[in-house]
């Protein structure tokens, strides 16, 4: 089946499974930073008992809870595909995905019939103090429930803490700790969380300012742009601080989606750091793939080896010698990687003969080695590359990764001068006459949600064609089902997602409308 | 037992006052999540997902050995 793979079974299952985690995406970051500027804002209210807090606590609390309300358990839907479009990925996954998706579940659910309740419907009926600890435990919940779907999600791109046992054709969790303190998963957890708090931090700002402009609420809306400043600039920094360190493990674990991130063919010494850039077609190939020249771009000189080694002579690999190879840098070519991942599946195969015919003496032996670390580290950890016919297939659509990122860089500087121009101008007390501000404020709105997606669309397409990075390319790990059937539930999900959005945005843009005084 | 039996009441109240006194949006959100539970879990999960493995394999080393011959076939 893997060889003859339908190639639209495997788009249409991918363009679903996009389609899910990017309506998902939506309502995610919102709950993540909005929950802790409530914390903030309560806080104040119960240090301070000023009943203008309250309202302003009370206020987007009810965005807040609207918005959780629509997103809860829209990630569900993907474990649903996991099981019907992807079963012999979640099959191989095995318990590594299990184990902290069931954490997650179990905290989910504790979380949001307790605490979710408490801050809904606990406003004087039970003590401030407890409702106030209930807003940060909701706050710190959500964040944590986070982090086991990133640490699964972490291991795809970076798989570790785990042997592949062929008795049972699943990896098998051998050490919690390296799952759970992958570098990936680290970084990957510091960068989403703190891009939630921005982008909440900007949709606080954005609807103040819509107050603000329509001269109504204003205390509400110059308070609350003043706690989305602070939290906003603190967190913008510190998202550029884990973009940086998560960049320089994505260049040691995923070399190809770095040098995609920076469209960097050649590798160099040296290397310079595009900030703005154009690509266009060189004209030419390598294998199928078209090899991209830059038209423009302006470049900070050896910022990116400096970033990537620490030094400013520092070599950067790029595609070229990732493919093919470069044995002056230590680098392996894919071609020997592909070799390598051959033997391993040859190594499985005479297992799985040994297995049909009932030699169990030959299947102990061979299992003992494929379990073994000398077979692992040299040979299993290519296993994914045995499916690949070119060396090119590896290469993912440069074009897509480096645009995508580079936008959501660009817009995160974007957001930063945001943060500083919107406390520099409450301090000033000039929110208002800067009517330009608030505008900008309102239209980055949609700008932040479209910056928080093109993340993970550099995460996930710049892994193409992996599933799991190096094991299992996305063609191997699709269910053997038909594309129309995969085809009919896109669009159902594609209708059900838009008349959700709807509902969503109608409830609250009529919640902004009637503001805080009802 | 009086105690436990007193806890379950002031907290089966808690959620009740709760539900009963929501706001305008709040209703309207419950409406949204009802809706949305009923068709992913009755209609979606039901008719249109059901577990590739689950369904179509008895036992779990019935599954281990489809998935060993999709990763080995054609090699």
């Amino acid at each position: 089946m893997i060889e003859n793979v339908d190639l639209s079974l495997v788009n249409w299952s991918r363009g679903q499974f996009a389609l899910t985690a990017i309506y998902h995406w939506l309502f995610v970051p919102l709950t993540l930073g909005l929950s802790f500027i409530l914390a903030f804002m309560e806080t104040i209210y119960v240090r301070t008992g000023d009943e203008v807090w309250k309202k302003i606590t009370k206020f987007w609390m009810t965005l807040f809870g609207i918005n959780f309300a629509i997103g809860v358990a829209t990630g569900i839907i993907l474990e649903f595909e996991f099981g019907t479009n992807w079963s012999n990925y979640s099959w191989f996954v095995g318990d590594i995905f299990g184990a902290p998706l069931a954490i997650e579940g179990i905290l989910a659910f504790f979380l949001e019939s307790t605490f979710v309740a408490v801050m809904f419907f606990g406003w004087n009926k039970v003590s401030k103090k407890f409702h106030l600890a209930s807003t940060w435990l909701v706050a710190i919940g959500a964040n944590l429930s986070a982090l086991w779907i990133l640490v699964a999600n972490a291991w795809m791109e970076n798989p570790v803490g785990m042997v592949f046992n062929p008795a049972t054709a699943r990896n098998e969790m051998n050490s919690f700790l390296d799952v759970v303190l992958n570098p990936v998963a680290v970084d990957k957890f510091t960068h989403t969380v703190t891009s939630g708090f921005v982008l909440a931090s900007v949709f606080v700002i954005g609807i103040s300012s819509w107050f603000l402009i329509r001269r109504r609420d204003e205390v509400l809306a110059k308070k609350s742009i003043l706690i989305a400043g602070i939290f906003g600039l603190v967190s913008s920094l510190l998202v550029a601080f884990t973009g940086d360190t998560s960049a320089r493990t994505i260049a040691k674990v995923q070399p190809v989606k770095f040098a995609a991130m920076e469209a960097l063919y050649e590798g160099r010494s040296d290397a310079g750091l595009t900030v703005i850039g154009v690509l266009t077609d060189s004209g030419e190939r390598i294998g199928e793939k078209k090899v991209h020249d830059m038209k423009m771009k302006i470049e900070v000189p050896e910022l990116l080896s400096i970033m990537t080694t620490g030094k400013d002579e520092g070599y950067v690999p790029g595609i070229r010698d990732l493919v093919n190879g470069n044995p002056e840098r230590g680098i392996l070519s894919v071609s020997e990687m592909m070799e390598r991942g051959t033997h391993a599946r040859q190594v499985l195969t005479d297992y799985k003969m040994a297995k049909e015919i009932g030699d169990t003496e030959t299947m102990s032996q061979l299992a003992a080695r494929i379990m073994g670390s000398d077979f692992t580290e040299n040979y299993f950890k290519y296993f994914g590359y045995s499916y690949f016919e070119h060396p090119w297939q590896v290469i993912p659509s440069v074009p897509l990764i480096f645009y995508s990122f580079h936008i959501m860089v660009g817009l995160g500087f974007f957001f930063i001068l945001l943060f500083i121009l919107a406390i520099s101008f409450h301090r000033r007390m000039t929110l208002e006459k800067n009517r330009w501000f608030l505008w900008t404020a309102l239209f980055s709105v949609p700008l932040v949600y479209l910056a928080s997606e093109l993340g993970w669309i550099v995460t996930e397409m710049g892994r193409q064609p992996w599933i799991i990075q190096n094991l299992m390319p996305v063609k191997v790990a699709v269910s053997n089902i038909s594309a129309g059937a995969v085809q009919t539930t896109f669009w159902l999900f594609a209708i059900l997602f838009t008349a959700l959005l709807i509902a969503e945005l109608s409830i609250m843009v009529k919640q902004v409308k009637t503001g805080p005084k009802h | 037992m009086a105690r436990i039996v007193s806890a379950i009441r002031k907290i089966s109240g808690f959620y009740y006052d709760g539900f009963r006194n929501m706001s305008w949006w709040g209703n309207r959100v419950w409406v949204i999540i009802l809706v949305k539970l009923f068709i992913m879990f009755l209609i979606l999960k039901l008719f249109f997902f059901p577990d590739f493995l689950e369904t179509n394999f008895r036992s779990d080393e019935e599954r281990s050995e489809y998935v060993l011959e999709q990763l080995t076939e054609n090699n």
